[in-house]
This record gives C-alpha cells, structure tokens and sequence, in this order.
C-alpha cells in the first residue's frame, strides 16, 4: 500500500510533518512505513517560464535561441534543441545552479544533474527548459506531456512560480506494510484517520453528498444474488449520457503519486475510489448486460468466460460470477468480462460495489491462476457497509467532473447486515495486561481518535464496523498501547513463581556428541530435512528396502526436495562431495539432524522423527579413526559397558569387507564403515570415505552423566603377554570374548600390542599379541591367583583353533 | 701433624679451584676424601699418633675434611650451573616453526548462535523443549488463532504431506504442545527447524531455524515481555544495546509487536548496514492471545502469557556478517572453519 503525503493532506489538513517524522510516528503507531520517495529529491530550482522570443541558432541547425520570462522583470537566454518549443508557450525552466532528475531519455541518474549556465556552440544558455522525463517522470502518469520534447503548461499556469509545485512533484510517496488484519488501513482514508489519531489532528473524511437525477436505478437494473453467503452485498448506480474526457489535473496528480496511469475520467474515478475507499469497483457497459439484470450466482463446472484481458478461462463451480439474463460478463470481485467493458462509446454505464467473501475470492484468483488489484483487496474481507459510501462517492465525482448523469437510487442487495461490535471495557484488566496504570478516560481519548464509540451505559466500547480486527479486549489493549506509545510502557522482568532453566536430558545428550566429534576434527554441518527419491538409487538400495517408504511432500519445490529423509547419509555425502570438488583436504564433517520414518503409507499420523548423529570423513585417517570416534563418544556420553562391532551388517552403500554394526547390550545402536567405491563414484569423491551413523535415541536410552569415584589402584598389577597365530578369518573380537570370559575377577584389562601377517607368517594366517594385566583391589597378587585364569584364557584360544607362541 | 694436613689442604682447595669440569672434580674428590685418597691415609696413619693427642688430630683431620668437602659442593654446584647454562644455550629452538595442533572441529554458526540464545534463557529460568518437525495443521495454525482458510496460512507457505500433516512454519507449535501438558507456571524456549516452501537463495531457505519463548503464568504483562526481550539483546548484543517495539499482527498473540535493535555495527547512527536506519528487526513477540490460551485448556481470565520467536539464520547471519544463506547448508569447510 502506498499514499502521498498530499493525499493524506486532503483528509488530514493541519498535518505538518516532514517525510522522517511521518515515518517514525506512523511506524510506531502500528502503520508500518517501509520507506519513502521524495518526487523532488532531485529537483531545484525549477519554475515556470514563458518563451518570449524565439531565433535561430547563428552556428546550429538544430538549436534555437529563446528568451524566456521568468518573472524576474528581465528574460533569461535558453538555448535548446527541442523540436516542439513556441513564442508564448510556459514552460519548466531549472535555472543555473539547479538540478533535474535524469535525462530526456527517461533514465534517472542517483543525486540529479546540477544545471549550469554555459554555451551551446558559442551561444550563452543560462539554464534548460525541461522535459517530464527530466523532471523524474513519465508521459504514463503526465498523459498531456508531449512525445518528444519540452513539457508544456497549460495557459493558467503562473509565471515565476515553482514548476515542481504546478506538477505535483512536492510529494512524498510512503510505501506501507499494511498487516493482513487491517483491512481498512489498505484505503487511504484509513490511513489518513490513522496519521490524524497519531498526530493528534483532526480527520476530515469527504462528505459525500446525494448524488443523482429524478430516476431510480432500480427501473434500469434488476439484480439477484442467489449466494448471500458469497456475496453479503451487491450495490448498483446507473450513470447515462457518459461524457469521456481527460481526469481532472489533481485527480491525475493523485492518481500518478500513486504509480496510477491516468486513463480518463470514468477509469480514473473508479481508481480514485478504489484507492481513497479500499473498494474496488467494476464498471459495465448497460447496453451490453442482457434482460437488464444481473444475477450473482456460482459458475458451473469447467464455465468458460473470456476476461476483459482477452483470455478465455476455466471456472470452477467455487467460483462466483456476475451474469446477466444470458451469460456471465464478470468473475466476481477478480476481473469483469470481455463482453461487457466500458469502450470509448459507452453512453450508459452500470457502476458495480460489491462484497465478496475474502477467503472465497482468494481461493478462486488461486484457481484462476488470476490476482488482480481488486481481488488483492477483496479476498482481506471488505465492510459491506464501505461499499455504499465508495459508490456514492464514485457518482459524487461523476457528477462534479461533468463525466455522466448519474441516475437517482441504488440497486442494493444487503443481506445480513453487519454490525459493529461491542466490546465490554474494562480498563483495570487492560492495564493488568500491559503493565501500565493508564486513566480511563485517557483510554477513551485514544478510542475517540480512531472513531470507536462508548457506551457509557452499558461501559460498552463501540466497534465500527470497518475495524473487524477489533474483538474482545486485548484487541482494545492493543489499541491503547499503540497511542499510549509502547516505547512508553515500563520494562519490568515477570516475577511470580521461580523456575529452574535447562536441557532436556536429549539436548545434554547432544552437546556430548557436538563436544566429541568437534574434539576429534569433525565440524558441524547442516543438511535438508527433504531431498530427492533419487538418493536411495544413489545409496545402491534394493528395491524393497524399507527406507524407501517416506513421508512425501504433496507440494515440494520439486521433486529434489519431495520425500522427508530416512536415511541421514545422503546430505552428509553431498556436503563431502561439495568439499572435494571444492579441492578442501582432509575433510570431516559431523551433522545432528532427524530422519522422518513414517508409521504407515500413505502417512495417516505423524512420522517418527529419528535424531541421528551422522559422521562423514576422507582424507587423513581409516576405518579405526572413525571407530575411535564413536567410543569415545559412547565413553562420554556414560555408556559404560562395551560396545561389539558385527561386520554382517548388510549395508549395500558400505564396502563390503569395511562395514558393522555397533551392537551396545545387544542393540544395534548405529554403524560406521568404508564408503563403497561405487557410492563413492555416485557422489565424485575419489579415494576413500568414512562414515558413522549412530541412532541417537537409542543412546539417549542408555546415556548416564552419573559417575561413582572408584578407589585409584593401590596394589601392584601384574602383566602377562598372549602372542598368538590365528587364520586371518578369525576376528580379534572374538579373542576379546575370550579375555572377557574367562579373565576372572583379577583381569583389569588387556591390550592389542602387535598386529601382523606376512613374511614368517603363513599364508592365510596373522599374529596377535595381546598384554594382560591382572590386578586386585585388596592386596598384591601371587601368581596362583591368576594362573588359573590364563590357563582357561589359553585353553580356549586354543580351542578356538590359535596356535600360542612360547 | 697439623702442618701436614695444612699442606694436603692447600693442596685440595688449589685443585677444587683448578678444576674445569664435574669430572675433573670428582677426581679431586677421589684423590683427597675416597677410600684410597690423602685424608683418609692419613686417618689411617693415626695410630702412630700418641694417644693423648688423637683427639685433637682427629678433630683437624675432620675440620680440614669438611672445609674440603664444603668447597667440593660450593664448586660443584657452580660446575653444574654453568653446564646447564651451555645446555639452555645450545636448546634453543624456532618458536615460530608452526605449531602440532588436534585440529578441533568447528561448530556451525547457526549452532553457536542458538547456544548464546540458550544461554541467556536458561539463565532467566528458561527450559528448553523440543516438539515435532513434521507436524499436525492443528497445532501449527489452527490452535494458533489460525482457522482453515486464514490468509495468515497461504503467508506462510506451507509444504504440506496431506490434509492434516504439514512441515511446520513455525516453533509456535511447541507452545501449544506445552500449554497443553497443563504444567503452569511456563518459562520455555523451543529451537527446531522449519519450513516454507521459499525457493532458495541468498536470503532464503526452505529449511531453517527458529527459536519461540513462551511464559505463561498469573501476572504476565506486556512489560514484562519489554524487560525480558530488552534483557535478551543486552546480553546478545552487547549492553549498549537498546530495544524498539513497534506494533504489528500475529493471530496467536494480542497485543503484538516486532522488536528492532539498534544497528550492532553503527551503535544505531545508521549504517550500509542497518540500510541508514539505525535498526535492525529481529523479532515478533506478544501477549498470547486469549483464545489460544483457552484453546490449549489454560483459563485466560487468570493466566497471561507472552511469546516471542525469532529466525535464528537471521541472528548467525547478522552476528557474523555472513552475506548469503546458501553458505550455512552447503557445510564448505572453508567456511566452516571460521566459526
């Protein structure tokens, strides 16, 4: 939304505020002001001349001499080499010293051009006469400016006086952000009793006289609405004997502040009181509405209708429309029919304000594929009461632009008629609410400002029916705090019971894994919740797999982005891929982010939304690295027991030989292994990846920050190393099943010295040697408290088919 | 006698002071003090003394072992200062050689930024919650005061998996999860990701962060949120930091506002960066309406609330100076490591 300060002017007459202060205090009443334009930020010194004399240039062909009066008692020489100037024309003249807004050719230059007196070809020229484009403007919103050439005054313009003035250009346009619940605000009289409420000056709103012949509009149409529901109201004036004509200049002023094209006056007039009243209207050609009567009915199915654009378009049996005794010759509040628009040889005309229900219009433009200034307004819900005062005041202008005859009576069809509301006013309740201790009769003042009435009777505060936002008494408050001023409302901090601040035992969880994983070189990345159906081809799922039942987006930015994540690998080895192809080294990236898995498909209820702790690497370090990770988080996170690796783990986007499982008290709790070359390649990483994907939940389940001190050793341990030959299929775990098995209650831990296969060693087969270290609590230990533990240790390596190595 | 050991005294002292070396002076030793050395001969020799005179013998011949071992020690403390003076010399090395770090990791921006805002809520009494990405239309627009049909809900552009399951748009839907518990008085914090289905460029993204407040108990008012959201950018932003409410609309709360702060760059004088207004919009904020108070099951004649949510994105962005969204999900090393 968007208003000139002089329009504001009109309805608001003592208003004396410059661009800044306007800005300020109407943001800060709660009418946003985005920005302003200054029309003549680049203009200066500027007035109307009237070419005296006009000769030719002694040295040019294309130049001429003028002297121009500009009311100083003596005339100035111009040169100038517009095509279109004449003796006794008037004319914009920036002096020397003075600045203009771009160059002829419509381009703006940022600051202006400074004007100086010089020579054109030997000749003194003390200054330029003008073009509308050089004033900042255009011929769209100066219809009367010539195509080429020096803009041209009409004969009434005074002499010496400011050209910038005569023009209008002593404006300011403000661009609004009107909020969705202000729908009066979206006229510019609502936003002129606003600026009046906020400076404390009175609102001069029109008065709108009875407009209209002896005739009754009522023997020129009949109209029906059959959907109240989608029309609450349908008003209707005849104007016959239509004289089209040019818009008055002020009423193009105001219209061109506005980005307006002045078109002529009916066109104007309805754009005037769309913008003034925030009610759109809709002009008919009576001639051309069959059976004189308009009925407001919803189109059939697949209805075909060809708007005033020319475009045919599908309706569907939603949509309202406005027909006569034929056909339809109107999408209703969106854009009126080919068949029916007012031409230049209209001479009677059907002049339509209506109310429409906002949601419904908004749903069909949606439909239609088809937003229109009017349905933009429409579908926020419009006082059907505002649409009778527009009209009125639509024919008020007709009568006094000499545009029509406007014909007596309207055709008005008023359902239910809205009321305003009535709120109870309670105005100890309203300063409990806001922390204020405001008078009551200070309160009504403010009320008074912006038109709601009370009742001192009932204590009722009247709501006006335009201000629909307004329904019970924290709306009121809102209305006292903004003129209150919410920079005056005191600053305290709550008081009342005390709460204990915290983290939910997951997000402490969390910062654990953060901690870790940027501890070992990991940085913290962040992917999309949605991605492409696609990656699980990426990934090398089956076909079958049970990831690939997703929670689909029924309306994504495209199918890149239309399933919700099950599997947390993808944005993790987009971002890897991004990294290498970016030549960045030795990458490691960690994210924390949901995977979504739905209870059902189709979904019927909200999915599970997974927390995975998803590491990626390539570059420095190997499989154990990635290993080493994921233990020192369980270490740190309390997971005091041991966590097993299962290589079945089955995972197809993992190498085959690099994968498992981590299996914490028998569950699965995540896995980690070596990117599969071909998953690789699917993603351009060269060389090889590393990932872990540990399921947070389950970790969550098993976390315990809790920790008991345990008395630091105080007895000497014992050592005892194991040097073993196995087959290489044998997996060390299994040698550590034995140590945990059969250790006894003397073996504290043990420890992997050597590992080793090649030259002296079979084919087939590796060596391992172990360190075992024995240790009790109580005393210091002979050999035959824990020989007995290392014989059922050897034994059952040995069983296990190792050979030991004395 | 006595001329003896003054004799092997000189003796010794001349060749403590020769020595040039721990080693030499160890000899020293040896040959005076050791089993085989002088003083100890003549120890050795004491029986040919007259036995009246032992005494006072054995009394020089410890005087004169003493003052020699004294000297020993006197000497070889020295010795040894001066070797460790000639090893500290020659140990020195290139502190400028770069240095052997555990390359930490880095914390995403986004991440750090919420971090502060946690901190300084949890300080005030805050709990942080949590509620469900993919969510139920109830919770996000309807008990938000936002009926089927609203305009508010086509604002927000939502993605939606079928009619009554949506990605959420906002975090407000934590607070009705959590006024519906019943468990009063509220003071929580609810950060999560959300959704809009923005195409993406440098200042949007489909997918992004927010962070809602909620506080509802009995006497909640309008300057309590003033104090509270004031005392937030004071400590977020630094204790010059000064505060604007201006009015504005959300359906979910009555009386409404947006909140400026002054420019962090220009202390408010207006700046490129605060586009020369001095301030910079971080957040909505407002009393909780009425009726989603009484649609979450809490009786608004008793209790009030206030609530307050901001883009997270939009304070990492503006707190580090970072110019495109892009960069914050594209996880660039590069970039990452700034933070």
């Amino acid at each position: 939304m968007n208003t000139s300060l002089s329009w504001i002017k009109a309805y608001v007459p003592e208003l004396d505020v410059d661009a800044q202060e306007y800005m300020d205090a109407m943001t800060l009443s709660g009418s946003k002001v985005e920005g302003y334009e200054k029309l003549d930020a680049d203009l200066e010194k500027i007035i109307i001349g009237q070419i005296t004399k006009i000769e030719k240039h002694p040295d040019a062909d294309k130049l001429v001499v003028c002297q121009v009066d500009i009311g100083a008692g003596e005339d100035v020489q111009i040169v100038t080499g517009a095509p279109n100037v004449k003796e006794g024309q008037k004319v914009p003249v920036v002096l020397d010293g003075g600045r203009v807004a771009g160059g002829h050719d419509g381009k703006k230059t940022p600051g202006g051009i400074k004007i100086k007196k010089g020579k054109l070809r030997g000749v003194v020229s003390n200054g330029m006469m003008c073009s509308i484009e050089e004033l900042g403007s255009n011929r769209d919103m100066y219809p009367e400016a010539p195509e080429e050439g020096i803009y041209i005054f009409g004969e009434d313009a005074a002499v010496g006086e400011s050209a910038i003035q005569a023009l209008g250009l002593d404006d300011v346009v403000f661009e609004y952000e009107i909020t969705s619940n202000r729908v009066d605000c979206f006229g510019v009289l609502g936003i002129a009793r606003e600026a009046a409420a906020t400076f404390g000056k009175e609102f001069k709103p029109p008065v709108v006289a009875e407009t209209g012949n002896s005739e009754n509009a009522n023997d020129f149409i009949k109209v029906t609405v059959e959907d109240t529901e989608l029309c609450p109201r349908y008003c209707a004036r005849v104007v016959k004997n239509i004289q089209i004509a040019p818009s008055p200049e002020w009423m193009q002023r105001r219209l061109a502040a506005q980005g307006i094209r002045p078109i002529n006056n009916i066109v104007d007039i309805t754009n005037y009181v769309m913008e003034e009243y925030g009610q759109p209207m809709h002009a008919y050609d009576l001639d051309t509405i069959a059976g004189r009567e308009i009925i407001v009915r919803r189109a059939a199915k697949d209805e075909k209708f060809v708007t005033l654009d020319g475009q045919e378009r599908t309706m569907d049996d939603s949509v309202l429309m406005i027909c006569d005794g034929e056909k339809a010759v109107g999408i209703a509040g969106i854009m009126g029919g080919e068949n029916s628009m007012i031409t230049d040889n209209v001479t009677t005309m059907l002049f339509e304000a209506a109310c429409f229900d906002g949601t419904n219009i908004r749903l069909s433009s949606k439909k239609i594929g088809l937003r229109t200034d009017a349905s933009s307004k429409f579908e926020k819900g419009l006082d059907p009461n505002n649409a009778i005062d527009a009209i009125n005041r639509a024919c008020q202008l007709i009568e006094e632009l000499g545009a029509g005859e406007v014909v007596g009576g309207v055709a008005d069809v008023y359902g239910k008629r809205r009321e305003g509301r009535k709120i109870l006013f309670d105005p100890e309740k309203i300063n409990r609410l806001l922390g204020t201790q405001i008078g009551k009769e200070e309160m009504l003042g403010y009320f008074q400002k912006i038109d709601l009435g009370y009742d001192a009777g009932t204590g009722e505060v009247l709501v006006p029916s335009w201000r629909q936002d307004l329904e019970c008494l924290a709306d009121l408050a809102e209305e006292v705090a903004r003129f209150y001023g919410y920079d005056n409302i005191p600053t305290t901090l709550p008081t009342g019971e005390a709460t204990t601040g915290k983290l939910s035992f997951k997000l402490r969880v969390e910062e654990v894994a953060r901690n870790v994983a940027e501890y070992c070189g990991f940085s913290q990345g962040m992917s999309y919740s949605f991605e492409s159906p696609k990656v699980f081809d990426k990934l090398l799922l089956p076909k079958d797999s049970g990831l690939r039942k997703t929670v689909v987006i029924s309306n994504p930015l495209g199918e890149d982005f239309s399933i919700m994540r099950t599997i947390p690998l993808n944005g993790m080895l987009t971002s890897l891929s991004t990294n290498y192809n970016r030549r960045n080294k030795n990458v490691r990236l960690y994210e924390l982010g949901n995977i979504y898995l739905p209870k059902q498909v189709p979904v019927t209820e909200l999915p599970e939304e997974r927390m995975q702790f998803t590491l990626g690497m390539y570059g420095e370090g190997d499989f154990y690295t990635m290993k080493g990770v994921v233990e020192e988080f369980f270490e740190k996170a309390g997971l005091s027991g041991k966590e097993t690796y299962d290589p079945e783990s089955g995972k197809p986007f993992l190498h085959p030989g690099r994968q498992a499982n981590i299996i914490y008290d028998g569950k699965t709790v995540g896995y980690l292994g070596e990117l599969h070359p071909q998953v690789a390649d699917n993603y351009s990483i060269k060389g090889r990846a590393y990932v872990a994907v540990i399921d947070m939940p389950e970790i969550v389940a098993l976390a315990d920050f809790g920790r008991k001190y345990e008395g630091i050793a105080k007895f000497p341990a014992v050592s005892r190393d194991i040097s073993m030959v196995m087959k290489k299929s044998i997996l060390v775990g299994e040698v550590e099943k034995i140590f945990d098995a059969k250790g006894g209650q003397y073996l504290e831990s043990y420890e992997l010295f050597d590992i080793y296969e090649g030259a002296q060693i079979k084919a087939g087969y590796k060596s391992v040697a172990y360190s075992l270290t024995f240790r009790a609590k109580d005393k210091t230990l002979e050999e035959a408290d824990y020989a007995p533990a290392m014989e059922k240790i050897l034994k059952a390596l040995e069983e296990l088919g190792i050979e030991l190595r004395k | 006698m006595k001329e003896k050991l003054e004799q092997i005294k000189a003796e010794a002292v001349r060749q403590i002071q020769n020595s040039d070396g721990l080693a030499k002076l160890n000899d020293v030793r040896v040959a005076f003090l050791g089993k085989k050395g002088e003083l100890t001969a003549v120890l050795k020799g004491m029986k040919e003394v007259l036995p009246e005179e032992r005494p006072m013998v054995g009394q020089l011949v410890n005087e004169t072992r003493e003052s020699i071992e004294k000297l020993i020690e006197e000497t070889k403390s020295k010795l040894e200062a001066a070797e460790r003076d000639i090893r500290l010399k020659q140990e020195v090395i290139d502190v400028t050689l770069p240095a052997k770090k555990n390359r930490v990791g880095h914390r995403h921006p986004n991440t750090i930024a919420l971090e502060e805002v946690e901190r300084i809520f949890v300080g005030m009494g805050y709990e942080v919650v949590e509620g469900p990405e993919v969510e139920y239309d109830y919770y996000n627009f309807e008990a938000l005061n936002i009926p089927a049909n609203h305009p508010a809900k086509d604002e927000q552009d939502t993605f939606y998996i079928n009619d009554k399951i949506l990605l959420r748009t906002q975090t407000s839907p934590v607070q009705v999860r959590e006024m519906e518990k019943g468990k009063l008085p509220i003071r929580m914090i609810a950060p999560g990701r959300v959704f809009r289905s923005d195409e993406v460029d440098a200042t949007h993204s489909p997918s992004f962060h927010q962070v809602e407040g909620l506080v509802v108990d009995r006497h909640i008012t309008f300057a309590d949120l003033k104090g509270t959201l004031a005392e937030f950018a004071k400590q977020l932003f630094g204790e010059n930091t000064r505060v604007k409410f201006r009015p504005h609309h959300f359906p979910f709360t009555e009386p409404s506002a947006e909140v400026d702060v002054t420019c962090f760059k220009c202390g408010g004088k207006g700046c490129r960066f605060c586009k020369g207004s001095g301030w910079i919009e971080i957040l909505g904020c407002g009393m909780v309406h009425p009726r989603v108070l009484k649609m979450s099951g809490i009786d608004p004649e008793e209790y009030s609330g206030f609530a307050f949510g901001m883009g997270l994105e939009r304070i990492a962005l503006l707190k580090y100076e970072i110019d495109d969204m892009r960069l914050l999900y594209e996880n660039d090393d590069r970039f990452l490591k700034q933070f």
